[in-house]
């Protein structure tokens, strides 16, 4: 689903790489978290298979595409088959919850009755039923963090990334969003979380892949976040 | 393509910017007049230019019974001097017709031409108007020959070849055509400069809803669009403001004008509907490209 060849991104005005000669294959419907320190690459490697950067070097295939080849304006089409959730819920605040999923299939042309059908479907999915017409500023960090999660997977993409979704939250609701991610998961979507939080690779037990200066130095199935911890 | 979610979007938009939408349409609207105001000068003019370069004709003026021009020296023409003179006017290649106006006649047109000034009127006698010889040319552009060989002949006072006096005019409307297309063009540049600033400002506002819409693989063209409708609404009702200052001049400033003046004919209103569509065209067409041009700079997609 996701495959890095020997990938390596250097920033502009930067010598030190932040991704360097970074190798890794996702499989479909896989489970995987990113780790490692703030500035190891983790955001990098998000931001390539969105193709919102492109890498200095290596091959990159998402969905099956090469994003080298893919032109421009194909772009937009790559995207809708992937959902994204960040750290900072990025919800528009002048849209209630419906109107914020709603939204994110207006914008990509879906029919009205399509939206009307799916949009309480994902709410109910990560468990905001009965909240729908709250405004984002009515809601608790966690419920926010599902409406993110319910917009990401409105249109049921193939892969969701997550760049540290629980880095806002407590972690008493970490565990209620991670149980939506697994949900997620489960209904064949590759799930790509990037986290700092120990505790909740911990439990998950999925695949691990660690970076550190743009390396990868662990890859482990069924993994912990580190031996250190 | 969900017409009314962009149509909302870009309702959102203008009112969000509401002081720059006026500035925008007040601005392309002026510039938009002005240069429809230079157009209509323009085809006035061509106009009265066919109509009066064809009836153009060599005046020349007949030493009277109390001639004061150094040429006459005093003397007024006889009347077999006279018939020489037509002969030998006659005579002369390129001349087409010659006309014989008496000072009976120059002073009846002389009534006509200037019916509204009573005052000229009543100062000027019959005996002011001089006779003379209108002299039709075969070619209007060709005058100059004619001209040379009548000048300084004894009896004659003065040759004026009316051409001068229509070209002095067709100066003065020259200039205000290139005024008001100067000031057109200038208006035009503010009007892209401000539209650039209201596509700005309006994707800062937007930056939220157009990152989301990047992240969920909205088409360029729909995050797009809703600016550039509003460039384009914006130059719309500029130009139909454009559109309403035309007809206004149409009626208050060319009309009234061609009372005073024999244009031989009038700017029809299809002259002004085609510059009203001209200029609204190129209106619209500024504002699209100053949204685009300002979008590829403030709006990554």
């Amino acid at each position: 689903m996701i495959h890095f060849d020997n990938v390596t991104k250097v920033y502009t005005n930067q010598n030190r790489p932040a991704l360097d000669h970074v190798s890794v294959d996702v499989d479909k419907g896989e489970f995987v978290f990113l780790v490692g320190p703030s500035g190891s690459g983790k955001s990098t490697f998000l931001r390539l298979v969105l193709k919102e950067e492109r890498p200095n070097s290596g091959a990159i295939h998402v969905a099956g595409k090469d994003l080298a080849r893919l032109s421009n304006f194909k772009v937009p089409h790559l995207r809708r088959r992937i959902g994204c959730v960040f750290q900072d819920f990025r919800l528009l605040p002048n849209k209630n919850v419906y109107e914020n999923v709603a939204f994110a299939l207006e914008v990509i042309g879906k029919p009205r009755r399509f939206i009307r059908k799916v949009v309480p479907e994902v709410i109910e999915l990560v468990g905001l039923e009965g909240k729908a017409h709250r405004m984002p500023d009515e809601l608790s960090g966690g419920e926010q963090q599902r409406v993110a999660m319910a917009r990401a997977f409105v249109n049921r993409p193939m892969i969701l990334l997550a760049d540290e979704p629980t880095g806002n939250i407590d972690p008493a609701t970490s565990i209620g969003i991670m149980k939506v991610l697994d949900r997620i998961n489960r209904t064949g979507t590759t799930v790509v979380m990037a986290t700092h939080d120990a505790a909740i690779v911990d439990s998950m037990r999925k695949r691990v892949v660690e970076l550190e200066d743009g390396k990868i130095v662990r890859d482990q199935s069924r993994g912990v976040y580190g031996q250190a911890y | 393509m969900r017409a009314n979610f962009i149509f909302s979007e870009v309702w959102i938009g203008l009112r969000r910017n509401l002081t720059m939408t006026i500035a925008v349409v007040i601005t392309v609207a002026v510039g938009m007049a002005m240069l429809g105001i230079g157009l209509m000068i323009n085809s006035q003019v061509k106009m009265m230019q066919d109509f009066w370069y064809d009836k153009v004709e060599v005046s020349v003026f007949l030493c009277g019974k109390n001639p004061t021009m150094p040429n006459c020296k005093g003397k007024p023409i006889g009347v077999q001097q006279s018939k020489d003179l037509m002969e030998e006017i006659k005579g002369l290649s390129g001349v087409e017709q010659v006309l014989y106006e008496s000072p009976d006649q120059a002073y009846a047109n002389f009534q006509k031409s200037y019916a509204a000034n009573k005052a000229l009127i009543d100062a000027t006698k019959v005996e002011d108007m001089p006779a003379s010889f209108r002299v039709k040319l075969k070619d209007p552009n060709n005058y100059q020959p004619v001209v040379q060989a009548l000048q300084g002949k004894t009896g004659v006072a003065q040759v004026t070849n009316q051409r001068d006096l229509v070209n002095q005019f067709f100066g003065l409307l020259d200039k205000l055509r290139s005024g008001a297309i100067i000031v057109a063009v200038v208006l035009v540049l503010a009007a892209a400069l401000l539209i650039g600033n209201t596509v700005r400002l309006s994707a800062f506002n937007r930056r939220r809803e157009t990152g989301i819409m990047r992240l969920v693989g909205a088409s360029n063209l729909y995050i797009q669009l809703p600016f550039v409708m509003e460039g384009v609404i914006s130059g719309l009702m500029g130009g139909v403001l454009a559109a309403v200052l035309l007809i206004l001049s149409k009626v208050f400033l060319f009309e009234e004008i061609a009372k005073y003046f024999a244009f031989g004919s009038q700017l029809s209103w299809n002259d002004v509907a085609w510059v009203i569509t001209l200029t609204m065209g190129i209106g619209v067409v500024i504002c699209v490209l100053a949204s685009f041009i300002t979008l590829r700079r403030y709006l990554r997609v």
